[in-house]
């Protein structure tokens, strides 16, 4: 139980996509102009990724290693008609806000990377616990990044009005521009925060994390 | 005079990277030096372009005769990566120059997300096999550029004193938004 719960947790704080897992950037960039849409995007992730860490550590023994990637894009690709239909059928704007980041999920290098780095390696109920707990995690920064950027580029939260008429709303948060910047100034406070955490503890300060894309190769050319 | 306007809409106003939000796992991981920038742009204009044709292909010529446009993006990825196996080995075999350039690149690229989305893109715009082709072409050169001036940047950037908090991702990420801030500047330039 200790075991299940400790994976699970780390996902929330320890290991919080994409904040201290750099994974899964262009949906966190791409949709949290608002904190309902950065829920919406969230929970299809909470979905797709407790599932598919539950089929590819169940077949853990039985997907050959060559072909190992395939498979998992199979399974997550499957997952994600999944959720293209459900969502089509009970959450039809969310579906048309959120475009094409939907079956932008197959390729999310979270899926893949939890797969890889821990489903492919673990027994099914420590996956399931890792996908649930980075799945909410993913869903509370999407949430929260959405909402910052909400409050400064619109002056609403959830749609709720926070400020009086004479608010003039920050609209650069809102573009393109505003995103990269606005989540590159969250890493920076991440990082700050964990230094100024060791320094407490006496430990020597370190550099934040870097992109984590082990698992989806795409930056093994760089350091060839 | 369409085809141009697209080719130039493509590139620089609605930059597949910093205006659509596609690709930043390769512009932010594979950008540390020009020489990788440039085949892995390289890489990515060929695989995007035959991927596009491919797909589009396979939309209306398979999927929606048989009435199953619902599978299209779990036949789009298959589509792709099997593409991407294909091409490697054809280009080892037939073109070793080539392979040798791009060869380490192509294995990457399935699970670039701006392969994926502008062959969805395509299809949600409706555009015709001759148009995805140019758009597929142009989206990805202006991917090769953004991808090319941030590894321009961030070698200048390895001898600048960054502050501890903003070292790697954070400065990146910020940079990024700094060149996506420019190339807004030709939103409106096409209408």
């Amino acid at each position: 139980m200790g075991a299940t719960w400790k994976e699970l947790t780390k996902g929330l704080w320890r290991e919080i996509p994409p904040f201290r897992l750099v994974l899964g950037l262009c949906p966190t960039l791409a949709v949290t102009k608002t904190a309902d849409n950065g829920l919406g995007m969230g929970l299809a992730v909470i979905f797709v990724l407790t599932l598919s860490n539950l089929a590819v550590s169940a077949l853990r023994r039985l997907i050959p290693a060559k072909v190992r990637i395939a498979c998992f894009i199979v399974i997550a690709a499957t997952l994600v008609v999944g959720v293209e239909l459900l969502m089509q059928a009970f959450a039809y704007p969310l579906y048309q806000r959120l475009g094409i980041f939907v079956p932008l999920i197959v390729v999310n290098c979270i899926i893949l990377g939890r797969a890889e780095a821990f489903a492919s390696r673990n027994p099914v109920h420590l996956s399931v616990a890792d996908g649930l707990g980075m799945g909410l995690g993913f869903t509370l920064s999407l949430t929260l990044l959405g909402a910052l950027r909400e409050v400064l580029g619109y002056g609403t939260v959830f749609g709720l009005c926070l400020f009086g008429p004479g608010f003039k709303p920050f609209s650069f948060m809102i573009e393109a521009p505003g995103a990269f910047v606005c989540l590159g100034l969250v890493l920076a406070g991440m990082n700050a925060l964990t230094n100024w955490q060791r320094k407490r503890q006496g430990l020597a300060a370190v550099e934040g994390p870097g992109h984590d894309c082990k698992s989806c190769g795409l930056c093994a050319a760089d350091k060839k | 005079m369409e085809y141009f306007l697209l080719i130039i809409a493509a590139i620089f106003v609605n930059n597949i990277v910093l205006a659509q939000y596609l690709g930043n796992c390769p512009f932010l991981g594979c950008s540390r030096a020009t020489g990788t920038a440039v085949g892995m742009g390289g890489a990515v204009i060929f695989v995007v372009t035959l991927a596009t044709a491919i797909t589009w292909l396979v939309q209306k010529r398979l999927l929606e005769p048989m009435g199953l446009e619902y599978l299209q993006t779990i036949a789009f990825i298959l589509v792709i990566a099997a593409l991407v196996q294909f091409v490697e080995m054809f280009l080892k075999k037939v073109l070793p120059p080539l392979y040798r350039a791009l060869g380490i690149f192509l294995p990457l690229i399935t699970t670039n997300c701006a392969v994926l989305g502008i062959a969805i893109i395509c299809q949600r715009k409706e555009y015709g096999l001759l148009k995805s082709v140019v758009f597929a072409a142009a989206s990805a050169a202006g991917f090769m550029l953004a991808l090319v001036l941030m590894a321009a940047i961030r070698e200048r950037l390895d001898t600048a004193r960054v502050p501890r908090a903003l070292r790697g991702m954070p400065i990146g990420l910020i940079l990024a938004g700094l060149m996506s801030l420019a190339f807004f500047a030709f939103s409106g330039m096409i209408a």
